[in-house]
């Protein structure tokens, strides 16, 4: 009779059929590739720079700048380096988006929690504040708060005022400057101490409840602390902080601290447009939460403040802290603008005026865009942990 | 003893919970702190809304020949200064005889697009993929001319409303199908495509696009062969593209992952290969579900296009701050021209995001996973 084959193992299939190969072989092609592209760039970069004449390297940062910068956290002038001119681009840059971050958060949250108010006028108000300067473009907002707005305003001798102290006019803001004396070190110290103080005060309060199950008035203790103790040594020690308020001499104010106008059109700028995102956020969030949760907590005997702060606030975070730190980024990215209307940023001072002093394209638009990105991932990973701290923990 | 054989007439609802008086209590004066709160709200809306209407409205002046009709006590904006430069505005240096070419290729799109939003069409894919695919090219021919017996007109003479569409419209439908390929590399099991993905994702992301834009007109030009030098549009697009196509890309994973696992593994379990199993099983669902994402964006994209302006693109917002600023015949009318330009953004953005937040709710069909 006819012989069976009996070896009923599956017949290997050819190796370029084995997904394991193929995967191997696609992604060895793919940094082929990568690096093949990678290669010609910087290949024709290096061509290209020598038939330019232009020299490649650093040395640039440690050259005199020769130009001024209208506002710098450091000491500056035209003597600097190209490296100084970095730094302060780069604080710069911080000190709107710091500002900016602060203010739209607040006036985010502010907003946000109208938009769900009860008050027919004030959620419509609010709803308009969002749609309107959410879908204009910011740079038109920028354009709009620094050339119609601050242009308009009167000049140093008309300047308006508030108290006397504080004044508006076609220069900038003028605000008054506290001014400190050699006592004024207790005071600090006792804000360090009350802090350290709430801090261990918080932890103990959350201790004995896990134990006992009673309660601390945690919040009105810890604000007496920060609030009260300091007061009391700094009236103690005399007094020790005068005010510098701005005065008008000649044709301008001086003393005080100046918020130069474009910084001011920035923040200004910055702060409604990302506000207008920040409030959609909060709403979402607290919208997100369940009704039934307030209606638990309030079944179970907790007052309304409590339900707000122990129930809905905790899972309305949950929600709304990933969109919130993209807002941050974008607020951080967008405060590049800045050079539209010549606040010196790093943008404007160093990939504008430097570059174009220069000519060192390529390093100048890498550290640029270095700074960016490592500050989109510091804070990406501080949102992520405070993210990962406030998460749902399962038990 | 009372007993009634028919059924009474319903009673009204007592006067104090229905009716205008009932809706003022309850919306506006419930509590002192909302009855404060109401009247400082009506004395920001009389404080700002009557002189806007006054200056936009009632004193502006509509049709004019002059600047000097414009001006004066008591005049308001001056519309006719926007009406006189509307050319400019729409289609920048373009020259005015050949307008009707932009505004063919606009028609032209408008009557493409218009059976995408019939739900009943059939071969919606293959229009889809005309107006993406084959549409550009007509488009560029009409309005870049210089051939089939059209005169040139080069890309330094657009300009206005015309390139702003024209750089969002692009920069779109050219990063979307990037955005796929990069978002199913993130998605992908060989550890070499997804890291390239991620870090090519990630970097964009982390970025502004002004200095997106900046490399793109000051290193492309460096990174190519000696001799092949593109113009200053087409650098700005290709910055642009690859910085719109990471945000693309994010959008799409967000889609891919809320695809339930049994749809890949009944995929496979068919013996489609992944490719197959990616446009045929996969993405017609994750695309669908991430239209208003992508809506999203593009409204993003949308509104940074004005940042074009900073690498010397005459734009809609450039054309105003600086071609029209700097007339000498109509010297003086910033704000209108601002005014007008947020009008023309507000009117798409608002738009667009109303039609994403409508798409929201007519796919949420509520059987997610």
């Amino acid at each position: 009779m006819t012989e069976h084959n009996t070896n009923l193992k599956p017949s290997k299939p050819p190796i370029w059929n084995n997904p394991k190969y193929r995967s191997l072989f696609f992604q060895l092609l793919l940094i082929f590739g990568v690096g093949y592209v990678f290669y010609s760039i910087i290949q024709n970069t290096l061509n290209n720079m020598e038939a330019r004449g232009i020299s490649t390297g650093f040395s640039f940062l440690s050259e005199k700048s020769g130009f001024d910068i209208l506002q710098s956290l450091i000491a500056y002038d035209s003597d600097s380096t190209y490296g100084r001119t970095f730094v302060v681009g780069i604080l710069n840059t911080l000190l709107v988006s710091v500002l900016g971050i602060f203010l739209a958060t607040l006036l985010g949250f502010v907003i946000g929690i109208a938009r769900l108010s009860n008050n027919w006028l004030l959620a419509k108000l609010a709803t308009i504040y969002i749609e309107t300067f959410r879908n204009i473009p910011l740079l038109i907002q920028i354009f709009f708060w620094y050339i119609v707005v601050l242009r308009a305003m009167p000049s140093a001798k008309e300047s308006l005022s508030l108290f006397d102290s504080f004044f508006l006019n076609v220069r900038g803001l003028y605000l008054p400057a506290p001014v400190t004396d050699s006592g004024f070190v207790y005071t600090t110290l006792t804000v360090v101490l009350a802090l350290v103080a709430v801090f261990i005060l918080k932890r103990w309060a959350h201790r004995r409840q896990e134990t006992t199950g009673r309660q601390f008035p945690v919040f009105l203790v810890s604000f007496a602390l920060l609030l009260l103790a300091p007061l009391f040594v700094f009236f103690a020690s005399g007094s020790p902080l005068s005010w510098d308020i701005p005065a008008l001499k000649g044709f301008n104010f001086q003393g005080g601290i100046t918020i130069i106008p474009e910084l001011f059109a920035l923040l200004l700028a910055l702060t409604i447009y990302t506000a207008a995102f920040i409030a959609e956020i909060v709403r979402s969030g607290i919208k997100a939460v369940d009704h039934g949760q307030s209606e638990a907590a309030l079944s179970v005997g907790l007052t309304p403040s409590q339900n707000l702060r122990l129930v809905v606030i905790p899972q309305a975070m949950r929600v709304i802290i990933p969109p919130m730190t993209s807002q941050y980024l974008n607020l951080l990215k967008n405060s590049s603008l800045a050079t539209a209307i010549g606040y010196p940023d790093l943008v404007s001072v160093f990939m504008g005026t430097t570059l174009n002093q220069t000519g060192q394209a390529v390093e100048i638009v890498m550290m640029t865009m270095a700074v960016y990105l490592v500050l989109s991932l510091l804070i990406s990973l501080l949102m992520n942990g405070y993210n990962a701290k406030m998460a749902l923990t399962e038990r | 003893m009372y007993v009634t054989d028919k059924i009474l007439p319903e009673l009204p609802a007592p006067s104090n919970a229905k009716g205008l008086v009932y809706w003022l209590k309850n919306n506006l004066f419930s509590s002192p702190l909302n009855i404060v709160i109401t009247f400082l709200g009506f004395y920001l809306v009389y404080k700002i809304l009557p002189p806007a209407i006054q200056w936009a409205f009632i004193d502006a002046t509509w049709v004019a020949e002059t600047r000097e009709e414009c001006l004066g006590e008591g005049k308001g904006a001056c519309w006719a200064y926007i009406g006189n430069r509307f050319g400019q505005v729409m289609y920048g240096f373009y020259p005015p005889a050949e307008y009707w070419r932009p505004n063919l290729a606009g028609i032209l799109l408008i009557l493409l697009t218009i059976p995408l939003f019939i739900e009943k069409m059939p071969k919606k894919v293959w229009l889809g993929a005309f107006i993406l695919l084959v549409f550009p090219f007509i488009a560029y021919v009409l309005i870049h001319g210089g051939m089939l017996g059209l005169s040139e007109v080069g890309t330094d003479r657009w300009g206005g409303l015309m390139l702003t569409l024209i750089i969002s419209l692009v920069g779109i439908a050219a990063a979307l199908p990037l955005g796929i390929i990069l978002a199913l590399g993130r998605r992908s099991e060989m550890p070499i495509v997804k890291s390239i993905s991620i870090i090519f994702i990630e970097f964009w992301r982390g970025v502004p696009l002004i200095t997106v834009l900046f490399m793109a007109s000051v290193m492309l030009p460096l990174f190519l062969p000696a001799g092949s030098d593109f113009d200053k549009l087409a650098r700005a697009m290709i910055g642009i593209i690859l910085f719109q196509s990471a945000y693309v890309a994010e959008v799409v994973r967000g889609g891919l992952q809320a695809i339930p696992k049994g749809q890949y593994e009944a995929a496979v379990a068919m013996g489609l290969s992944y490719w197959k199993s990616m446009f045929l099983i996969i993405l017609p669902q994750a695309l669908k579900l991430v239209i208003p994402g992508l809506v999203n964006t593009f409204i993003a994209l949308f509104k940074d296009t004005t940042l074009v302006l900073i690498i010397g693109l005459f734009d809609l917002l450039l054309i105003i701050e600086n071609v029209l600023g700097s007339d000498a015949a109509w010297l003086g009318f910033f704000t209108e021209g601002l005014v007008f330009a947020a009008f023309v953004f507000w009117i798409f953005c608002f738009s667009m995001s109303r039609y994403s937040m409508a798409l929201e709710r007519k796919l949420d069909t509520g059987h997610r996973s």
